[in-house]
């Protein structure tokens, strides 16, 4: 092979489109005959409605339709599927199209209008005159779990929807032995993962074919296909649901179904055009879910030189309003708690509790930075009460090489054991120590100080469940012009799977990376799939893509074995052409077997399993695989301001073979600047009523050029044995350790003057002044 | 609804070299008069209150945001679009050190970052990195982090000076 893509700095195949403006997101999608949906919002976070009168709206010239409850067939009127049910999940209460009678938090859809165009289906949403009767809401996580609370769900006797505890050793009897209990309660407030690109959805109805076609900015497409069939009774094949570029997922943007993804082909199919709906700023920071706030009270135990005896964790998570996408986050923060750290007794309890604010499901980290925070900052304790060097009693405690695969005792969120499939911690962590320069920290530390300027370390390391199945699938096929298609059954949010899929498929087919073209997210091309969440595409969907580029390659072989009348062990493939080894005559083009492969007349060998020089696969893997790895920062704090600069920032990584350095960087730089904004200047505020008071960018600070440094990142690879690639899933790695880096960094950079104890996340300069002035 | 949207003015516009004509809605944003108007559908709408940036265009040459308009300001005016830029097959240089950098993921900050930083480099020849963050921080990207973009930004800078601009033939 002449080239080898796999690990190189591969530029972006899509990059040439997206650049040029000829990318084709939703709001692109500009159907002959278009109209337009706009949704009328709660404004209150409990409330019965007593009435709706929609008879103005519908009156207003280029008003279209009006949706309410009442006009909704019984399957869109039910409440929307329940995903990922669990046993502990005893009130799986899920969200509706449009609300029944009772809305549950601000921004929850009540109606829908359809008009001309925009401008007048909110012109019209002014019209709808709704009658509440405002009840009283829970606001406040603690509060809700209150004897006193009242009740998001009047059907139920509480608010909490779920109770669910794993245990490992046994941990009475670690706590009662130990040198040393530390007791701490953590934190964590919500943020918002704010995609660039908003929601959107465009549905067209071919009467006559019967077929639906949908336009969604989903991370998950066939699944909602196979949804949408099921609540619009149609057959599957007559739905087809395409996830064009998506600008930006990070999690929230998976759902199946936030209500306009069924009221919009709703719509479509019941008006017989085409409707186009686009979520605006404002409507996204209420409608789309939310994420990251938990309570912990959590207990570390610890002997006398700071070896972990056990960990209590037993928190409160806050699913707002209802809880769609089941359990996944609170047991993701329970299961990543542990991280790279053997803990031999390990309690960790959750609450699931509803509140009356916006949904909240998985956002990039999903629960990771939660359990990291919370393992870091005991570690931390421990460290100090100990006066043990930070990174020593995190060393004392690694899992070390020989012990892997690793059984952490626990069930991870794909309902199989958490076991880690390899790693290498204490190198990751070396590695990291030493880009950020630990061992000269304390002179550092010092000559800061004597300049007057506060200025800390922080260091923190994490283990990344991902690549979970169950599958997922590739379609390989080569056409008679030589091109090479793949189809795959992940939608991509910007994650350069046309490259890292093409290099996967030009390598086994010795063919340019550029003319391999890659369809993501389009059910359509690709009939079974789940999607693009987890840290999961490259693994699971990489995995089947190099399964069908080999069986492609395979079939060129025993193909042109038989048009070439030669043995396949003679033959080779190199650049894109079969030839018998050492003679350059007797050869065929990929494009010339593509033909062979395909005859009008004649017969094909079974061994050929199908026609055409094309294979499909599917990649179902036994659990997860643990990518691992390190972040160090180094932050000067302004006392006067509580504002802070970030000096240096570095990232050791592991997450196996690497497809594509310059894309994995991509990952981890982003991800680092989304845990940036969730340490110190992103939160979701809401007041006692409800109300969100942060609903523009002037309010939701997303950081800028200004506030993200540069990202100094090294790898190390220990393959994963789990998978043929080797590869394990790096989408949240950015993300999760940030905040426990920021809390370190910034105790250490304000000690001994102001002894702050830092237990809470966000922070915000506001609050860190406010911290520093207590002192 | 005090006052029924009825007022229809005409605008003209010339558009990346080419003049357009339409009745239009006094109230029709610029943004969405490029977008589904003219069908010029590279410049996004992210934020519609004038923080993020992805709607950036050249009005006259200097970098404002479409979102922040009505179509009937920009009567008479020389718009630029991304799509002005460069080709697929022939990438201005900017587009070029985005690419090589791997300053975008999903795109869709990507056109605003462009315009803005293809007004900057042209006022602005040889930028200091401070520079290129602090124009930059106007453009909001949840992607990347920014490192590939300002890298982008500062190697379009060379490419320019040395390459030779590129987009005069645009306008």
């Amino acid at each position: 092979m002449a080239t080898r893509y796999f690990g190189a700095r591969v530029k972006r195949n899509e990059d040439p489109r997206l650049l040029t403006g000829r990318g084709m997101f939703v709001d692109d999608v500009q159907p002959t005959g278009v109209v337009h949906g706009a949704v009328l919002r709660s404004p209150h976070a409990h409330a019965r409605i007593r009435s709706i009168d929609v008879a103005m709206a519908a009156a207003l010239p280029g008003v279209v339709a009006v949706y309410t409850h009442a006009d909704l067939p019984a399957t869109l009127a039910a409440p929307l599927p329940k995903l990922i049910p669990h046993p502990a999940l005893i009130h799986h209460k899920t969200q509706y199209a449009l609300a029944p009678g009772i809305v549950r938090h601000v921004g929850e859809a009540v109606a829908f209008v359809v008009a001309d165009s925009r401008y007048v289906a909110e012109d019209a949403l002014d019209l709808i005159d709704v009658d509440y009767e405002p009840l009283a809401a829970v606001v406040d996580l603690e509060a809700a779990v209150a004897p006193d609370s009242p009740l998001v769900h009047d059907d139920m006797d509480t608010n909490v929807c779920a109770h669910y505890t794993q245990r490992v050793g046994d941990i009475e009897a670690a706590f009662a032995r130990a040198a040393h209990v530390f007791t701490e309660r953590f934190t964590v407030d919500r943020g918002t993962a704010a995609p660039m690109e908003c929601r959107g959805v465009v549905a067209q109805w071919d009467h006559k074919m019967r077929q639906l076609t949908v336009w969604d900015s989903t991370q998950a497409p066939i699944p909602i296909r196979n949804g949408l069939a099921r609540l619009l009774d149609l057959p599957q094949a007559s739905v087809r649901v395409i996830a064009p570029d998506v600008g930006g997922g990070f999690g929230p943007k998976i759902m199946m179904f936030y209500p306009e993804e069924v009221l919009v082909p709703y719509a479509a199919m019941q008006l017989r055009r085409p409707v186009k709906w686009i979520e605006d700023r404002r409507e996204n920071f209420a409608a789309m879910n939310q994420e990251r706030e938990q309570i912990h009270d959590a207990q570390i135990a610890v002997d006398a030189d700071g070896g972990i005896l056990g960990v209590k964790t037993v928190f409160l998570y806050d699913s707002g309003a209802y809880i769609p996408y089941g359990i996944i986050v609170p047991i993701v923060a329970s299961t990543t708690l542990p991280g790279p750290y053997r803990i031999p007794n390990y309690h960790c309890e959750f609450q699931a509790v509803f509140t009356n604010k916006t949904i909240v499901s998985p956002y990039r980290g999903a629960g990771r930075p939660h359990g990291v925070f919370v393992m870091e900052r005991l570690m931390d304790r421990v460290a100090r009460e100990l006066n043990l060097d930070r990174t020593e009693v995190r060393r004392r405690n690694f899992i070390q090489n020989d012990e892997f695969p690793y059984d952490v005792g626990l069930i991870y969120q794909d309902n199989a054991p958490l076991i880690y499939d390899s790693g290498n911690y204490p190198a990751v962590f070396a590695r990291a120590l030493e880009m950020i320069g630990y061992e000269r920290w304390p002179e550092q530390r010092a000559r800061y100080r004597r300049d007057g300027r506060h200025v800390g370390l922080g260091v923190a390391s994490y283990v990344e469940g991902g690549g979970i199945g169950p599958y997922e699938g590739c379609r390989v096929t080569v056409e008679p012009s030589g091109k090479v298609h793949a189809a795959t059954s992940v939608g991509t949010q910007g994650q350069g799977h046309f490259t890292s899929f093409a290099q996967i498929i030009a390598d086994a087919l010795t063919v340019p990376v550029e003319d391999v073209v890659i369809t993501t997210g389009d059910s359509g091309a690709m009939s079974w799939g789940t999607g693009t969440f987890a840290s999961r595409a490259a693994v699971v969907a990489g995995n089947a893509v190099a399964l069908a580029a080999q069986a492609v390659r395979e079939k060129a072989l025993k193909v042109a074995a038989t048009t070439l009348e030669a043995r396949v062990d003679d033959l080779e493939l190199r650049d894109g052409q079969v030839s018998v080894r050492g003679s350059t005559e007797r050869s065929l083009s990929l494009a010339k077997i593509a033909v062979a492969a395909n005859p009008l007349r004649g017969t094909i060998p079974q061994d050929w399993e199908q026609p055409g020089l094309e294979a499909s696969r599917f990649f179902a893997p036994p659990r997860g695989t643990f990518a691992g790895g390190t972040h160090a920062a180094i932050v000067e704090v302004d006392v006067a301001t509580g504002m802070i600069k970030i000096l240096k920032y570095v990232v050791v990584h592991d997450c196996g073979t690497i497809i594509n350095p310059m894309i994995l960087e991509g990952q981890i730089r982003g991800g680092v600047a989304q845990g940036i904004g969730n340490a110190f200047y992103e939160k979701l505020i809401y007041d006692e009523n409800g109300q969100l008071l942060t609903q523009t960018f002037m309010d939701y600070l997303l950081p800028t050029a200004m506030e993200i440094p540069e990202v100094e990142i090294d790898h190390i690879e220990t393959p994963s044995p789990l998978n043929p690639l080797g590869v394990k899933g790096a989408g949240e790695a950015g993300v999760i350790p940030v905040p426990a880096v920021f809390a370190q960094a910034l105790e250490d950079a304000l000690q001994p003057e102001y002894p702050i104890r830092i237990s809470q996340m966000p922070l915000s300069p506001n609050l860190l002044l406010q911290m520093i002035q207590r002192q | 609804m005090a006052d029924p949207p009825t007022s229809i003015r005409r605008v003209t516009v010339r558009v990346n070299g080419r003049e357009h004509s339409r009745e239009v809605d006094v109230r029709l944003t610029l943004v969405d008069f490029l977008r589904e108007a003219l069908a010029l559908t590279g410049t996004h709408v992210g934020c519609e209150h004038g923080v993020c940036g992805a709607c950036t265009i050249l009005l006259n040459g200097e970098a404002v945001r479409s979102c922040l308009m009505f179509a009937v300001q920009a009567d008479g005016a020389e718009v630029t679009t991304v799509e002005a830029l460069g080709t697929p097959e022939r990438l201005h240089p900017l587009q070029e050190a985005f690419r090589d950098h791997h300053g975008l993921q999903c795109g869709f900050c990507t056109p605003g970052f462009l315009m803005t930083a293809v007004a900057f480099l042209r006022e602005t020849p040889q930028p200091t990195d401070e520079e290129i963050r602090e124009v930059l921080s106007g453009n909001l990207c949840r992607c990347t982090g920014y490192q590939g973009i300002v890298e982008a930004v500062r190697d379009a800078a060379e490419r320019l000076r040395t390459q030779g601009p590129g987009l005069e033939s645009t306008e």
